[in-house]
């Protein structure tokens, strides 16, 4: 797996620049996380990856295929080989855990298998393996909104691996978690990502997580990479690089102590609206 | 805490007033008072009128008691036929309002289709079923299609209306997630926006069909089918005693139709 992303760049309606002319390269497998303060850019990067944002400008190439250009069925086909995982799990909340965990297979099957959930064979068998795979197989007709955060992260996990993707998105994975189930997932995405050669692109508030977990780390900040190494490259001096006026200096442009940490007002405040309000439409190519 | 500590004066709050400006806020009242005032003036409500009409209606009473149940056929005929009006408008109906309000909700569809959508719903919404009924007893003729058809313009403005904004309402995050796996429209809409408005489709359904089994009545007193007709036919022979039997019967169905989606609506989450 080759990921390409080059020059990108993302604003959202006539706003500031959310990512800023970003370039990066991701080859083979493992785990890359990449931290940042929260308006930094993180969650709109890793969705201009799946085109779930339209990027502004700049260019995504996945195995030497431009993403940026695709359409209709080529850009449902693209995004079938990307799996995600979310913040807020993004279960289909009064659907069953098969259901939730099937519909990663959404891409594959028509309309009418959808609608009336008869799944090719081997789906199923696939469902049932990965279930057992992290442990929830007495929940698979359970609804989904009874489970447990980690449960449902679990679940979460299951249906992006149902797509058998060649690229596995991890926007917070663990932000709703508690510390101990953090971990937990943490581990289930390292050690998935190592016996399927998967690669992941792991969005990640806590930096000594990202560390232990991380074989690579990238540090966005405003919109642009300005740290790319290993844990160890991780010191003290690029953790203050990345998060310095982001966390109370209050030195860069309309940033303010005040609303940065409460994330309301700025332009980062805005930004983030955006991202809910103009993307979670179905519509797509409307940017 | 300041409260607490001794030497601070007294302090008083009182809730600040909803419109800051007095001149506004005084005017608005006299605004309010002066019209009311010409209103009724010009409406010549009268205390004479209405102790004219109590004796009247005293009449009115006197002669429809006791009710007269003895014209049974015409009687059953008349609900079964506002039943029947009801329940087909309300299945075509309900399924059509889910149509609209898909057409009619923001985060769904494209801009243009939103407007035409909630343009549909609008114009559906503007007119009494009473109204609408003329226009469709004028349209396709007398009888209980003229009743189906207005009801089926009524369910799309009531249900349609809210199901467009249940629909607005749903989490983003399920769609956001369904898109990542590759599913196109009609499987989003399958799979996350539909499970999320369901429980709320169901109920507005039931609660739709309580409604239209009233409105199936009103609507026949202008021509359009039913048990409306019927009622309308006997105050005109001042059957007085029969137009009670009706209006009884009426009460009951309406009594055990609430009753029965009531508790439908309850048993959904």
């Amino acid at each position: 797996m080759i990921l390409d992303i080059d020059n990108l760049s993302k604003r959202y309606g006539a706003g500031e620049l959310v990512l800023k002319e970003l370039d990066l390269h991701i080859e083979g497998s493992g785990i890359t996380a990449i931290v940042g303060s929260s308006g930094a850019g993180k969650s709109t990067l890793l969705r201009c990856i799946n085109r779930l944002v339209e990027p502004t400008s700049g260019s995504i190439t996945l195995d030497g295929v431009e993403l940026t250009a695709l359409h209709g069925a080529e850009l449902r086909n693209m995004r079938r080989s990307i799996g995600m995982i979310f913040q807020n799990f993004n279960l289909i909340d009064r659907l069953s855990v098969m259901e939730n965990v099937l519909s990663g297979r959404l891409g594959f099957v028509t309309f009418f298998q959808a609608a009336s959930r008869r799944y090719p064979q081997e789906d199923i068998d696939r469902a049932f393996r990965l279930l057992e795979r992290v442990g929830l197989q007495d929940y698979v007709n359970k609804r989904a909104d009874t489970l447990s955060g980690g449960q449902r992260q679990r679940v979460g996990v299951v249906r992006a691996l149902m797509q058998e993707p060649k690229l596995l998105l991890a926007d917070e994975p663990t932000a709703s978690l508690d510390p101990k189930t953090s971990v937990q997932i943490l581990e289930l995405i390292g050690d998935i990502s190592g016996e399927l050669d998967l690669p992941v692109l792991l969005n990640i508030h806590n930096v000594s997580q990202a560390r232990q977990f991380a074989q690579r780390i990238v540090g966005l900040r405003f919109g642009t990479i300005i740290f790319d190494g290993t844990a160890a490259d991780l010191d003290s001096a690029a953790l203050d690089r990345i998060y310095e006026g982001t966390a109370g200096t209050g030195d860069e442009d309309d940033w303010t102590p005040t609303s940065t940490s409460t994330s309301t007002t700025s332009t980062a405040g805005a930004a983030t609206c955006g991202v809910e309000e103009d993307d979670s439409t179905l519509v797509e190519d409307r940017a | 805490m300041s409260a607490s500590s001794p030497g601070l004066g007294r302090r008083t709050w009182r809730r600040p007033p909803a419109i800051a400006n007095p001149y506004l806020r005084y005017g608005l009242y006299a605004a309010v008072a002066a019209y009311f005032a010409w209103a009724t003036g010009s409406l010549e409500l009268s205390w004479a009128r209405v102790a004219q009409g109590v004796p009247r209606a005293v009449a009115i009473f006197s002669r429809a008691l006791p009710p007269d149940f003895s014209r049974r056929s015409l009687m059953v005929d008349g609900f079964v036929e506002s039943i029947q009006i009801a329940i087909v408008a309300t299945l075509i109906g309900v399924i059509l309002s889910l149509l609209f309000g898909i057409l009619a909700a923001r985060n769904v569809v494209p801009r243009a289709v939103y407007l035409l959508g909630r343009a549909v719903i609008a114009v559906a919404r503007s007119f009494h079923p009473i109204i609408v009924a003329i226009i469709f007893v004028k349209a396709v003729g007398f009888g209980p299609f003229a009743g189906v058809l207005t009801l089926i313009v009524y369910s799309i403005g009531f249900v349609g209306k809210l199901m467009a904004e249940a629909i607005e309402e749903i989490d983003p995050g399920q769609v956001e997630a369904v898109r990542a796996t590759g599913g196109g429209f009609l499987k989003v809409l399958a799979y996350a926006v539909f499970p999320q408005v369901l429980p709320r489709q169901v109920g507005l359904s039931i609660y739709q069909l309580d409604s239209n089994l009233r409105a199936s009545a009103v609507v026949g007193i202008v021509g359009a089918g039913g048990i409306g007709g019927t009622l309308m036919n006997s105050f005109r022979r001042f059957d007085y005693d029969f137009a009670l039997a009706i209006l009884i019967v009426m009460i009951v169905i309406i009594l055990f139709s609430e009753a029965f989606s009531g508790r439908i609506r309850r048993s959904l989450t």
